[in-house]
């Protein structure tokens, strides 16, 4: 029994913390709620419509094909960049200055602002002038992203997994560092394979880098907007017109604040949905093995 | 002007409605007797009927999820009243507070 006494002293010390999320994030969130019942027609003119925004967002077919390539691009880029993000840290030299210009060289597309990475990718899958374009049509791949659906969807995939499996790779490494090397020597002594050890070694030691990485990625992808903005407009047609972009058409297109609120509280409890779910199972199976 | 006259007019900007502000003040006194019950008797992690140990916080962020997601359904997929929903919800909120 903890017997000591409690000093709550440390409160003030977050206090400063609670009101900049209360600026930030709290006191516009309540806007958002107070926008979504209400037809803005202007500064000072609107009208209360209770839930009708919503039920209009909900059955909009637009926002249900949205939300389907959401969950599809997210599903993918999690199954691409936290395996392949794990298999790049376990290859990286552990220490050294070999070490420091591997992670120098893999940050680099990180440090790329997001709106230059579509324009980089732009012009990089152009098929006329593009290197990577060019290159795949004379492989005889037929490829062109402005015209074909899935030729758009895959590049803005690929674009995605070279900006941010750099990400996972840093938290890896830096998961697979933290390991003791009594836990490598051990298993050299119980003479243990190298699948052995990354099973039972290195994979349960990175499984909390893993949680963030994989809450990090999920989220980041679930609001993904600037890149294929830029990249391709969330066309052709609709086949990368994702969430955020359809949120933008319609908020900042249209100017329908009202429906563009109710939209995104659906999206933010969505988010926030499954973000818990991973977050619960991950921390949870985490809590089992340490038993 | 009184003080909440003045209140009102710096507070124009949020948009306010009647019912978005008791729903916030509802939530609000929510929290406030959590942070009352939670310094009084102090919350002991246990496992109901969920799949992992919760303490009363987690109970009530998944009483208030699932809410929201029983209004959204209401509202989004059939013609029941409103009220309904929120019975419902109330429903769901005292069985995973207690049985969670």
């Amino acid at each position: 029994m903890d017997n000591r006494p409690h000093d709550n002293k440390a409160w003030f010390l977050v206090l400063p913390v609670f009101l900049i999320v209360a600026i930030s994030a709290i006191i516009p969130l309540m806007t958002v709620v107070n926008y979504s019942v209400q037809d803005i027609l202007g500064p000072f003119q609107r009208v209360f419509v209770g839930t009708e925004w919503f039920e209009q967002v909900l059955n909009d077919e637009r926002l249900h094909g949205a939300f389907l390539r959401q969950l599809v691009f997210s599903g993918c880029v999690l199954l691409i960049q936290i395996p392949l993000g794990i298999a790049i840290a376990l290859t990286l030299p552990a220490k050294g200055w070999r070490s420091s210009l591997c992670l120098v060289l893999v940050a680099l597309p990180l440090l790329i602002p997001w709106n230059v990475v579509g324009t980089i990718w732009q012009l990089y899958a152009r098929p006329d002038i593009g290197m990577a374009g060019v290159a795949v049509n004379a492989l005889g791949i037929p490829y062109n992203y402005t015209s074909n659906a899935f030729d758009a969807w895959l590049t803005v995939l690929i674009m995605d997994v070279w900006h941010w499996t750099p990400l996972v790779i840093l938290l890896c490494f830096a998961g697979l560092r933290s390991i003791p090397e009594a836990f490598y020597q051990a298993a050299k002594i119980d003479g243990a394979s190298a699948w052995a050890v990354f099973r039972h070694i290195q994979l349960p030691k990175m499984r909390r880098v893993l949680t963030i990485a994989i809450l990090l990625r999920f989220m980041d992808s679930f609001m993904i907007y600037t890149e294929p903005f830029v990249l391709t407009g969330g066309g052709p047609g609709n086949a990368t017109t994702f969430l955020s972009q359809f949120l933008a058409q319609i908020a900042v297109g249209q100017f329908d604040l009202g429906p563009a609120a109710a939209f995104s509280l659906i999206y933010f409890l969505v988010i926030l949905l499954l973000s818990w779910v991973f977050y619960t199972y991950i921390t949870h199976t985490d809590r089992e093995d340490a038993r | 002007m009184d003080i909440a006259s003045e209140l009102a007019t710096e507070l124009e900007w949020m948009a306010w409605t009647g019912p978005t502000a008791a729903f916030f003040a509802g939530i609000a006194l929510i929290l406030a007797g959590m942070t009352v019950w939670q310094t009084v008797s102090p919350t002991v992690e246990r496992r109901g009927f969920l799949p992992m140990p919760t303490t009363r916080g987690d109970r009530l962020f998944i009483g208030l999820l699932g809410s929201a997601y029983i209004h959204l359904a209401t509202v989004g997929f059939t013609d029941l009243n409103l009220w309904i929903a929120f019975g419902l919800s109330l429903l769901w909120m005292a069985v995973v507070m207690r049985f969670g």
